[in-house]
């Protein structure tokens, strides 16, 4: 395997914040409503996440370093850790283990099937992202995790319904998701320049 | 937390910086929340208070707020069987949007803001209008302890010791005239010290402005309130003078009050412009009316474990019913959320 060092990195750096979080509700560092906190956290979380595995590509275009690309299914399949950790947490902290609440909830209020909507996308991907299923669906694999573009958009909305009166931060991801969306346009992409990296022709093809 | 030994180098109480240096050096910190939280703790260990609740940061009170105090009723409302929210808890996990939208925000900002000197405008359908100094308007008025339960319409609640006086008495003050049907507040706009007022992506259009129908102000539950756990009111929760109405949810409880009009027409509230489906004119607490995003049956009171969440059945009128209900006789509660 090529990139151990720097995928065993990725590893850490995306594995050590929910442990972070669960220290320091654990210690009361997150005030008197841990439950929720760990709640947002987690969302942003996952936004984050799919917003860095999506940045991949670009960076992988942009920089010529095939390590971008390496560790670009384990950032998604981290971002759908998160979105799991981020549903248990509001299944556990928000609803109390309710289940019948759940069903309210899922069938009454928007955000709530939005965000649901995003994580049953989430799982599809996560559970075709092994090579046994790139093999198996062929051409069909790039359609279905062309999904991923669509789940930024159900976040985004997510997030926008819980956002009430200032608009700032969810105004930064949405540009940035917005940004390297726009990034994937076939005549946009072709002209982000390589920076370096560009491989003399001669050094491979003698 | 720690064994105390006092040693004759150790500090006084007069020694204790400054609130609002204290504050501002949080500010500092900006948004590393665990470093505040984790810096914050030693210095409240330390603080030698002889307060009536444990934990309660000292203030730097007006005069005329420490010429009241000896006088307080204390006690005059009460709760049963439920505990007092601490006072770290009720100071530093709040909403005050004029100072951030994260709950941490008002703690960590509002300490810029400048409560001395401070006026409050009267106006509107009143026969003694005008713009009074707060020791001014506060002169006739004893104060009163009134300990409430406190529930924010997100879902979460408190129990928080109040240190006011009856809104009612005021407005007996200030002469409403027959066409007042309607009491209108406003917060301060500052947006040098208040860093919420200066955000350009704010869907709030400042200043904030609550209301209350003349008979529900008239109600002797509702006070205006100056101090908070036995001191004067923290700068992050309404300083100097908020509304505290216990039977609605806290963003009826305007803060920072600069100005109270009479009118006769029902104001426009601020959450009404921006959400008027999910934040009614009246709001009042009501398990059996849904917020379009969540359950309102049930509260968190805070602090709440992670995994002893402590979650409880929210009550009709906050558990005010007794004393309100008749406000509100023959009106649809769906209708008029």
């Amino acid at each position: 395997m090529r990139f151990v060092f720097w995928r065993c990195a990725v590893f850490i750096a995306a594995a050590v914040w929910p442990l972070l979080w669960l220290y320091e509700a654990w210690s009361s560092a997150l005030g008197p409503d841990p439950g929720k906190v760990l709640v947002d956290r987690l969302g942003l979380g996952t936004l984050t996440l799919l917003l860095i595995t999506l940045g991949m590509t670009p960076l992988q275009r942009l920089s010529g370093w095939p390590g971008w690309i390496a560790v670009r299914r384990q950032l998604g399949l981290w971002s759908f850790a998160y979105a799991a950790l981020h549903l248990s947490a509001y299944l556990v902290f928000v609803l109390g283990l309710d289940w019948s609440q759940l069903g309210v909830e899922l069938s009454k209020r928007p955000y709530i099937i939005v965000g649901s909507l995003g994580l049953v996308g989430l799982l599809l991907l996560a559970v075709t992202s092994n090579r046994y299923s790139q093999r198996r669906l062929g051409v069909r694999w790039k359609k279905l995790h062309r999904l991923v573009y669509g789940i930024l958009g159900l976040g985004l909305l997510h997030m926008l319904w819980i956002v009430r009166a200032d608009l700032k931060e969810w105004a930064i991801y949405a540009s940035i998701g917005a940004l390297l969306l726009v990034l994937r346009v076939p005549a946009i992409a072709r002209r982000i320049p390589r920076l370096k990296g560009k491989k003399a022709p001669s050094a491979t093809k003698a | 937390m720690l064994f105390k030994f006092p040693k004759s180098s150790d500090c006084t109480e007069s020694d204790v910086t400054p609130e609002s240096l204290y504050l501002s050096r949080r500010s500092v910190l900006g948004s590393a929340v665990g470093v505040i939280a984790a810096s914050s703790l030693p210095r409240w260990a330390s603080a030698d208070d002889v307060a009536r609740y444990p934990g309660v940061e000292p203030g730097k009170a007006p005069a005329w707020f420490n010429e009241k105090l000896p006088a307080t009723r204390w006690g005059a409302v009460n709760v049963k069987d439920e505990s007092i929210t601490p006072f770290k808890d009720a100071t530093h996990y709040n909403n005050f949007y004029e100072f951030g939208t994260d709950k941490g925000d008002p703690a960590a900002n509002a300490g810029a803001l400048k409560t001395e000197p401070w006026s409050v405008v009267v106006d509107g359908e009143v026969g003694k209008p005008g713009r009074y100094a707060l020791e001014d308007l506060m002169k006739p008025y004893q104060l009163e302890e009134r300990i409430y339960r406190l529930r924010c319409v997100e879902a979460w609640s408190m129990v928080i010791p109040w240190i006011g006086f009856p809104l009612s008495a005021l407005l007996k003050q200030v002469e409403p005239t027959s066409k007042a049907r309607y009491i209108r507040f406003e917060t301060l706009q500052d947006p040098k010290s208040m860093p919420g007022q200066r955000s350009g992506f704010a869907l709030i259009d400042w200043p904030y402005i609550e209301g209350l129908r003349l008979d529900e102000a008239m109600n002797p539950l509702a006070i205006l309130a100056v101090g908070m756990y036995g001191r004067e009111l923290p700068n992050q929760n309404g300083a100097p003078l908020r509304l505290v109405v216990p039977w609605k949810y806290g963003f009826k409880s305007v803060k920072s009050i600069v100005r109270i009009s009479l009118v006769s027409e029902q104001p426009k509230t601020t959450w009404q412009s921006i959400a008027a489906d999910e934040y009614g004119f009246f709001a009042n607490v009501n398990p059996t009316v849904d917020h379009p995003r969540w359950t309102q049956a049930r509260e968190r009171r805070l602090p709440s474990g992670l995994f002893k969440p402590n979650v409880r059945d929210t009550q009709m009128f906050n558990g005010y019913a007794d004393e309100v209900a008749d406000l509100y006789a023959g009106m649809d509660l769906r209708t008029h959320y």
